[in-house]
């Protein structure tokens, strides 16, 4: 079979000038090994916020206080807040499939025992809060719906605050004074680690929010409301009904904004993830840009082979190769090199992904679609750019190409 | 043995234009050239030998004339049937060799193989390129790349590449022009064998010495063929090896 021979005719050229082809497909390996990374980090980072906030516990929805821009920004963080006690009361009272509801208040103040102090965040919760987050103690126990209701002065500290505040002693049963006021530790919570905003999970004090409220936010509105629902199925109607509840309590009119949010997980994840898609299509945009410079350059190199090889294509035609035979010839080596190129491109971003993911604690997420698809772009590339260069060699004249020097 | 006209030109004319000008680099030349034939086609520079040379390797087309190669109508073939016939029915050897650099002197012998028709294993090809690299004397140098070679070995792979589709004519272009004496008597040695095999071959040349080779001098000027000959004082290249120090032919 003629292309059978012609395949077999452009790698023997390839292999020839061996430094050559590696030099001109290295625009490509760069190229794609750039798109890969690029776009593997990316989805690794969002992947791994996605984790994040699937952590956060199943079938959630979150009600905040203000009201968000169409970006879900929140604005009004922590001024006049217009969730009240009562709110979260109606919500667990009123809306079906709702199993658990937190009453959320967030600060950060000092907290001190004998002459170490720490500053730290101080998170106000209901009793449901470590079930909704999926939170488990390591040591101890959780404070109590009774701990709530008599707003008693208790907490559970995280892995990072009991280190540094009693080292390797153990915290339970102690005295931390937070703002001045003496709380009894109950228990240590599991570590968690970072999350993948960077903020160490363990770095906290849980109490029941009305302790915090009276004692150390002071303050009567909530930040939020955690709310967790039975079933995933009963998401959406729940969140519709919770707004409704609010709106009604809130005396909102219709036609007016709602002074408060509400959102599930997966819009939370989404807004979370919104900004890492945009950056990650630029960044493999910008990577897609040095692949059409490989393309370019590989477009340069087979023109000078062209060139270079007149003489040679004329002495192929004098012995019987048609204009197709040598069109497909040289358009063999560029496709050649370009797939080569994106093959080794592919294998060579695949390994900076990872290296660059391990230095950040990232997972590096390689599609096999977006391996299939920077394949297939590189053999286009090859193709589009190869042409060119091809149909001149082919359309020579034998006998100008046989004189030339 | 059919001893019929291989090469039949008839009345053949080939005018170019390069710019403004017109070259009338053939103006009506009728040539006749039977198998078996050992053909020396003479002139000075501008003769027209050269541009006949290409027709008859059908390089190029006559602008008027008919060509008739072994027995075949070829002035009127389009660009890919000319590179057929010249694949089956030609072989070339150029002054400077025109070998495929960095490439083994087997893979440049099996090059007019790879545009054939019939697919062929690599293997089939190695056996091939091997046994005629071996007839003509180059017999374990088939892995030499060109750099490897002297002047003489190379235009001995290309004899062989003009060699491996058994063509009807052997075209050879001033094949000694780059050679030194001797090595020009060794190859002039190898085509008069060639010849006595029965292959056909034309040879271009403007080189008195060389043309006494040949069995018929055919020679131009001006476009058109002024004398055709046989050789009188024919040289014999076995006997000249054999007497490396005499100079003069017996």
């Amino acid at each position: 079979m003629r292309v059978g021979s012609t395949i077999n005719v452009a790698f023997r050229a390839l292999r020839r000038n061996k430094l050559r082809s590696v030099l001109t497909a290295l625009g490509i390996i760069i190229g794609v090994a750039a798109v890969i990374a690029m776009v593997g980090i990316g989805n690794g980072a969002k992947a791994q916020v996605e984790a994040q906030i699937a952590s956060l516990g199943q079938n959630i929805i979150l009600v905040f206080s203000g009201s968000t821009t169409a970006s879900g920004i929140r604005t009004g963080w922590g001024g006049a807040g217009t969730l009240k006690i009562e709110d979260a009361e109606a919500i667990r009272r009123e809306v079906p499939g709702v199993t658990a509801v937190s009453e959320e208040v967030v600060s950060t103040t000092q907290v001190a025992a004998g002459n170490q102090n720490w500053f730290t965040r101080i998170y106000g919760e209901s009793a449901d809060y470590f079930d909704i987050r999926q939170w488990p103690l390591a040591d101890g126990t959780p404070f109590t719906a009774q701990d709530v209701r008599s707003a008693n002065k208790v907490c559970v500290i995280g892995r990072t605050t009991a280190t540094q505040i009693y080292g390797n002693e153990n915290p339970i049963g102690q005295i931390l004074r937070i703002k001045n006021v003496p709380f009894t530790i109950d228990g240590v919570l599991t570590p968690k680690g970072l999350s993948a905003q960077g903020v160490d999970q363990d770095d906290i004090v849980i109490m029941p929010y009305t302790s915090a409220m009276k004692r150390v936010v002071g303050g009567t509105t909530l930040r939020n409301i955690n709310v967790q629902v039975a079933d995933s199925r009963q998401l959406t109607a729940a969140q519709q009904q919770i707004i409704d509840l609010l709106r009604q309590r809130h005396n909102i009119r219709p036609g007016r904004d709602d002074d408060f949010t509400v959102r599930n997980q997966q819009e939370i994840a989404d807004a979370a993830t919104a900004t890492t898609d945009v950056m990650t299509g630029l960044l493999g945009a910008i990577a897609g840009v040095s692949l059409v410079v490989g393309g370019i350059g590989i477009m340069n190199i087979m023109l000078v082979s062209v060139t270079e090889r007149t003489r040679e294509i004329g002495t192929r035609m004098a012995v019987g190769a048609h204009g197709r035979d040598i069109l497909t010839q040289f358009l063999i080596e560029a496709i050649s090199l370009s797939s080569v190129g994106g093959i080794l491109g592919i294998l060579l971003g695949i390994a900076a992904a990872k290296t660059i993911a391990l230095t950040r604690h990232w997972p590096a997420l390689i599609s096999p679609a977006s391996i299939v698809i920077a394949f297939l772009v590189s053999a286009a590339v090859g193709i589009f750019f190869g042409f060119y260069p091809a149909r001149k060699a082919a359309a020579l004249d034998p006998i100008e190409a046989l004189r030339y020097e | 043995m059919n001893n019929g006209a291989v090469v039949k030109l008839i009345d053949v004319h080939k005018t170019y234009r390069t710019g403004e000008m017109e070259v009338h680099a053939v103006r009506g030349v009728s040539l006749e050239i039977r198998r078996g034939e050992f053909v020396a086609l003479m002139g000075a520079s501008g003769s027209g030998k050269s541009t006949l040379m290409n027709i008859l390797g059908c390089l190029d087309r006559p602008t008027a004339g008919r060509y008739i190669l072994d027995q075949a109508e070829v002035s009127e073939l389009n660009r890919d049937q000319l590179a057929d016939i010249r694949n089956t029915k030609i072989g070339f050897v150029f002054q400077n060799f025109n070998l495929l650099p960095r490439t083994s002197a087997r893979e440049n012998v099996e090059l007019p193989l790879l545009y054939g028709t019939r697919g062929l294993t690599n293997a089939q090809l190695k056996e091939k390129a091997d046994a005629v690299l071996a007839s003509v004397g180059l017999a374990g140098r088939e892995d030499h790349h060109p750099s490897q070679l002297s002047g003489g070995q190379q235009q001995r792979v290309a004899i062989a590449r003009a060699l491996i589709n058994e063509p009807e004519v052997i075209l050879a272009d001033e094949p000694t022009g780059n050679l030194d004496s001797r090595t020009s008597v060794e190859i002039m040695g190898i085509f008069q064998q060639l010849n006595d095999r029965g292959i056909t071959i034309v040879m271009v040349t403007h080189e008195q010495d060389i043309a006494a080779y040949a069995r018929r001098n055919v020679v131009m000027r001006d476009g058109l063929v002024r004398d055709d000959r046989a050789v009188e004082r024919r040289l014999d290249a076995a006997t000249q090896l054999r007497e490396p120090n005499r100079e003069e032919p017996e």
